[in-house]
């Protein structure tokens, strides 16, 4: 593994054992993350409830078609052979048959390859050879789904409501359906049957914004930064308390704390390199502080030297 | 980056950037934010409304991110720029190497050779699975043969009404040749599609557990037709059977035999994987089994038409053979012999 790209002090996610690195046709390796198994599930319950919705609209609709030909045509028009309640009924079977199947294909072939329910807990359908996600593999996967969700789902109600399931048969099946629900939980990328027969696997969606730049720029218009690198020197004792992993907590600081997070902050940089800590500039003086320490480890950098944090040797 | 450089403030910006990686950034921020534009809009499904220019510079300025990236991985600090790339760089990754261009175009590969030549390539497994179901069809046929109360056992009770051992001649003949039930044709196709795209379905996707199920499901539905076959042969009727069933049964039972093949061909490649991983031969086998179940729906919408229609129809049994064996002509035309030569030309 490469470990200038899964570098342990960079955080991505919150839980260390669903990222993984997939290799882009370029050959530079990507961070993914693994969807996780509560999303998964979040998601596909989402998908069922819309699939429901679906089909129930879709019967509230036909009975309002008939209705309305009663209304256009008389009583019991609708009932004659022939007449409009085949149709609507044949529309009506094919319109069943293609929320259960087609619903996850369009969605999952489409741009984002995500479900309206995937796309609303953030998760998204890739190939995992880090190749192109054919439409095989999503025909694939979602044929697989049928075993998993609904053949249990039809047997466990069939079976209760005519009561003819012996203990045997119900245990037996009740097996069968953890054995597909839970099989996700039982290797490491979290893979379902279907996507262990498609060659795909889910990942989380990131979407980040750019921030700005931290690190004051040395004539900025005036006061404030300009002056900072002026106003503090440090020397290279100073920088070498700190590795990579403080400096970026420094970062997130300076970009989301408030003005007691950098108190804080100041405070404990201050007593660990010997200085009075002042008060009423504490952004100048973190910012500095931050810049000096990021020119020393980045120009460490250049030469190949890394400081994980303030625990490893200096470089 | 033409156009950075010659924006002054940008221009003063970068000179006066404390650090070096700074500098980087900010001289390539704005084909970043170009690039994240053009992610954004493709992302929302707006891919028709960009324009041209921007279409054509998606890959050059992916490269250029991700090139970027790598730059940034082994220079900068700044965690929240890292954060940034990483992100923007799935993404875009994402809309350069999407699924399939177009889905018409997908189509078009499907039905121009495509399914011929995934149906030829899991031909051994065709070959178990029609083995699988002609001897389903002998089991159920002697099973009953042997003792008529395994029909019972064999055959659903809604199936069941006349068509029992020892019912008259003249009651099977009337459920071969009746047409009593014109009215509903359109609701019973549409059902019977609907009902045995599930079965073919179901058959595929047990093979996963190494085919096993599959092949059972074949064998079971099988008997069933074997069973049956005897109460009518017992009449005399075999021929005006054969015939009522060939007009759908020729692509139905075409249908389930390439979806049990399909599921048994990945079992097998999970079972015996070969030299590849047992992961890769699962997914190569899925994807090209995955083909082959898109055909089978596609059958299985013929079949549904010509069973509601067709059979109820045509009350004439050489018609019937007739059109059963156009049928099966032209399917096993169409998967071996059609776009043969251009696929072999082609590798």
């Amino acid at each position: 593994m490469n470990t200038t790209t899964t570098d342990p002090w960079i955080r991505r996610s919150t839980n260390p054992k669903l990222d993984r690195v997939m290799v882009s046709p370029e050959g530079v390796p990507l961070n993914v993350t693994v969807a996780t198994a509560g999303a998964r599930a979040g998601a596909l319950t989402l998908d069922i409830l819309i699939i429901l919705g679906l089909i129930l609209g879709v019967t509230l609709l036909g009975l309002l078609v008939l209705w309305g030909f009663e209304a256009a045509f008389g009583a019991g028009v609708s009932l004659e052979t022939s007449g409009p309640l085949n149709v609507v009924f044949v529309l009506w079977i094919i319109a069943v048959f293609l929320f259960r199947n087609a619903y996850f294909l369009y969605f999952e072939l489409g741009e984002r390859a995500a479900t309206w329910g995937k796309r609303a807990v953030g998760i998204r359908v890739a190939a995992r050879d880090g190749g192109r996600l054919t439409a095989e593999a999503v025909i694939a996967r979602n044929i697989i789904r049928d075993i998993e969700l609904f053949l249990p789902l039809v047997f466990i109600t069939s079976g209760e409501a005519e009561g003819t399931m012996s203990d045997f048969t119900a245990w037996a099946g009740f097996l069968w359906v953890l054995m597909f629900l839970l099989f996700p939980l039982f290797n490491k990328d979290r893979l379902r049957c279907g996507d262990l027969i498609a060659g795909t696997w889910v990942i989380q969606n990131v979407k980040r914004n750019l921030g700005g730049v931290v690190a004051p720029s040395a004539d900025a218009n005036g006061a404030g930064a300009g002056q900072a690198s002026a106003r503090y020197e440090f020397s290279d004792a100073d920088l070498s308390v700190y590795g990579e992993f403080e400096l970026q907590t420094l970062e997130s600081v300076l970009r989301t704390g408030t003005d007691e997070a950098l108190e804080t902050v100041t405070k404990s940089i201050c007593a660990k390199i010997g200085w009075e800590p002042g008060t009423g500039d504490e952004r100048i003086f973190l910012e500095a502080y931050y810049t000096a320490l990021r020119a020393k480890l980045e120009s460490g950098m250049r030469f190949g030297k890394r400081r994980k944090d303030k625990y490893s040797a200096d470089i | 980056m033409a156009s950075v450089a010659t924006d002054p403030d940008v221009q003063q910006a970068i000179e006066s950037a404390a650090l070096k990686s700074d500098r980087f950034r900010l001289e390539r921020e704005a084909d970043w934010i170009r690039l994240e534009e053009i992610v954004t809009k493709m992302e929302k499904g707006k891919t028709r409304r960009l324009s041209d220019e921007d279409v054509l510079a998606l890959p050059t300025l992916y490269r250029t991110l991700l090139s970027s990236l790598s730059i940034a991985r082994e220079s900068s600090l700044d965690a929240g720029l890292i954060d940034y790339l990483e992100g923007l760089a799935l993404r875009s990754y994402f809309m350069v190497y999407g699924t399939q261009t177009s889905f018409g175009r997908w189509l078009k590969g499907f039905f121009g050779g495509g399914w011929s030549q995934a149906i030829r390539e899991i031909k051994l497994d065709i070959w178990i699975a029609l083995f699988v179901m002609i001897a389903g069809t002998l089991i159920g046929y002697a099973l009953v043969a042997g003792d008529s109360d395994w029909y019972y056992a064999l055959v659903p009770g809604n199936f069941a009404e006349v068509r029992v051992p020892g019912a008259s001649e003249e009651a099977l003949r009337g459920t071969l040749f009746g047409a009593e039930k014109q009215d509903g044709l359109g609701v019973f196709a549409a059902y019977l599609f609907s009902n045995n795209a599930q079965v073919a379905i179901l058959a595929f996707a047990l093979g996963f557990a190494f085919g096993i199920p599959s092949i059972l499901l074949l064998i079971h539905n099988m008997a069933l037709l074997g069973a049956m076959l005897w109460v009518f042969a017992q009449r005399g009727l075999t021929l005006e059977f054969v015939g009522w069933l060939s007009i759908h049964g020729t692509t139905e039972l075409f249908a389930i035999l390439l979806a049990g093949a399909a599921g048994i061909h990945v079992g097998r490649s999970i079972a015996f994987p070969g030299a590849k991983s047992h992961l890769t031969a699962a997914s190569d086998a899925g994807k090209r089994a995955a083909l082959v179940m898109a055909g089978v729906v596609i059958m299985l919408i013929c079949a549904g038409l010509l069973e509601g229609f067709a059979r109820q129809l045509i009350n004439s049994t050489a018609l019937r053979y007739a059109v059963g064996g156009a049928m099966l002509t032209f399917w096993l035309v169409y998967f071996f012999v059609f776009g043969r030569n251009r696929a072999e030309n082609r590798l």
